[in-house]
């Protein structure tokens, strides 16, 4: 069951400054004994439409936050993560452009 | 985690002058941007309104110093006399204060579990980040003027330079010297304003190197388990004194936290 | 201290309550590629084979901006990003972490080619960074040392 996800998206100077923290172990192989829990996709869509795909590995640090800039946008705009992992549990957050 | 550059050698090429500028200030601010706190902050606000106990009450009623249900600058209050105790209580011991009286559960039920780990954060954990994020900005001021309050600066003046146990122990054996470290980390001497307030400013915390939320109440507890003394109850006299001290050194610091720490 | 299984699970109930969203969609909606044999890499030089971005030429239109040195290898924060037009995709590895390649995004028409990231590194090392552009492959390293602290509490 996915933990917590939270997302923010404010307008800086000429792009759309992105910030999304997400709960998960991102447990390595070394740390699981071989059984490693990790995300290992990450999709970015902007009202509805995919800007970026993220393929990532169990080197991101657990409860992983990331950073993203959208070209242009505007108050409102409907922004979308989802991330996927390779037990294929899944979560997404969405928020809107401020 | 392997050979990383030998330790002396790795200070003696980068801190010529170690307590002047921190050699991580970079790390530290980069970290500090992209920090998981809010996720936290979140649990912490659940757990807030949630009914619990034989009451089926939430916390929300509780005061921990600005009034029933007041939070914002809650934290930069503590520690402080309540009258209601009739003690100097800092964040955690109102907390476990309001959850046995608001809530009606034992005290036994409700230290049940005060320090959690990377899978599961504990009550206390959270509810501190959350609590705690009320007051971020806002300068810190405990309580000084109440006669218990300056009885409990006391105290943690005296504990913070008591040797004892097997080892002769004092928190100033560790953090009593300026410029010394363990390992990487500096040990800042927390009886000096000027050390003490960056530290104050950045607790409860999300520590990096064990992915869970640390408290001043654990601090406290896991700094007596390495002088190699006997467990401290939680919210006991000792470590409320303790953190009193240092709150009180660092007073007018703007609060900072919840921080992230290595 | 020994964790008691109805705390445990009492706590996780507060986490699993406050998600944000749900699951609104079902799985088959996400990407599901991943490249296995990149992440499975042991070489820095392996993995970009199998990305197929070997041959890469340094180019400082790569800024990586990280801390010259971690205070706990956990947590490094690195924020990459690309001047050079029209770099569709960007990979970040860290040479001597036991598989070097940590996360590829790719950038469609929206987004910048831009991200902040925390990588967990195992010792101090170059942080390698490949963005491909028109059809070519650049690259940019930057050496961040990682070190430990405190006394294991």
């Amino acid at each position: 069951m996915a933990g917590p996800m939270k997302m923010r998206a404010t307008l800086a100077g000429g792009y759309t400054d992105v910030r999304v923290l997400m709960t998960h172990p991102m447990a390595t192989e070394q740390q699981t004994k071989g059984q490693p829990h990790f995300i290992q996709n990450l999709t970015v869509k902007v009202n509805g439409k995919t800007v970026v795909e993220g393929q990532i590995s169990q080197a991101i640090s657990r409860n992983p936050v990331f950073s993203f800039r959208l070209s242009g946008g505007a108050k409102g705009d409907k922004i979308e993560v989802s991330w996927l992992d390779n037990k294929g549990d899944t979560n997404k957050t969405e928020t809107a452009v401020a | 985690m392997r050979a990383i550059m030998g330790s002396a050698a790795l200070a003696l090429a980068i801190f010529p002058a170690w307590a002047q500028q921190s050699p991580y200030a970079d790390y530290q601010r980069m970290t500090a941007e992209s920090a998981p706190i809010e996720l936290f902050e979140l649990g912490g606000e659940e757990l807030w309104k949630r009914k619990q106990g034989p009451k089926s009450v939430s916390l929300e009623q509780c005061d921990l110093g600005q009034g029933p249900g007041e939070l914002k600058g809650a934290y930069a209050g503590l520690p402080r006399y309540f009258k209601d105790a009739d003690r100097v209580m800092d964040l955690e011991t109102r907390l476990l204060h309001c959850m046995m009286t608001l809530q009606g559960r034992s005290r036994e039920d409700a230290t049940k579990r005060v320090f959690g780990n990377a899978d599961s954060p504990s009550e206390m954990e959270l509810l501190s980040m959350y609590v705690a994020g009320k007051s971020h900005g806002m300068p810190m001021r405990p309580g000084t003027s109440h006669p218990k309050e300056k009885a409990t600066y006391q105290l943690g003046q005296k504990l913070y330079f008591h040797r004892a146990g097997p080892w002769d122990f004092s928190c100033a054996s560790c953090h009593g010297e300026e410029g010394k470290r363990i390992r990487m980390s500096e040990l800042p001497v927390l009886f000096k304003p000027q050390y003490a307030r960056p530290l104050m400013a950045t607790w409860p915390a999300y520590r990096v190197s064990t992915s869970s939320v640390v408290t001043l109440q654990w601090r406290m507890n896991d700094c007596y388990r390495q002088m190699r003394m006997p467990e401290p109850q939680f919210g006991s006299d000792t470590t409320v004194a303790l953190i009193t001290f240092m709150t009180v050194n660092a007073e007018g610091v703007p609060y900072r936290g919840p921080a992230i720490k290595r | 201290m020994i964790v008691k299984r109805r705390g445990l699970l009492k706590v996780a109930g507060a986490m699993g309550a406050v998600l944000v969203a749900g699951l609104l969609k079902p799985v088959a909606a996400l990407a599901a590629t991943w490249n296995k044999e990149a992440f499975g890499s042991k070489s820095a030089a392996d993995a970009l084979n199998r990305l197929g971005t070997s041959g890469a030429e340094a180019n400082s239109g790569i800024v990586i901006e990280a801390p010259q040195i971690a205070e706990n290898g956990a947590v490094v924060p690195i924020e990459v990003t690309s001047r050079i037009p029209g770099t569709t995709s960007i990979a970040v590895l860290v040479d001597k972490n036991p598989y070097p390649l940590v996360a590829r995004f790719d950038f469609m028409e929206g987004a910048l080619p831009f991200v902040k990231l925390n990588a967990k590194m195992g010792e101090t090392s170059d942080v390698r960074v490949v963005a491909t552009a028109g059809g070519k492959h650049y690259v940019a390293t930057k050496e961040i040392k990682v070190t430990i602290g405190g006394c294991g509490g």
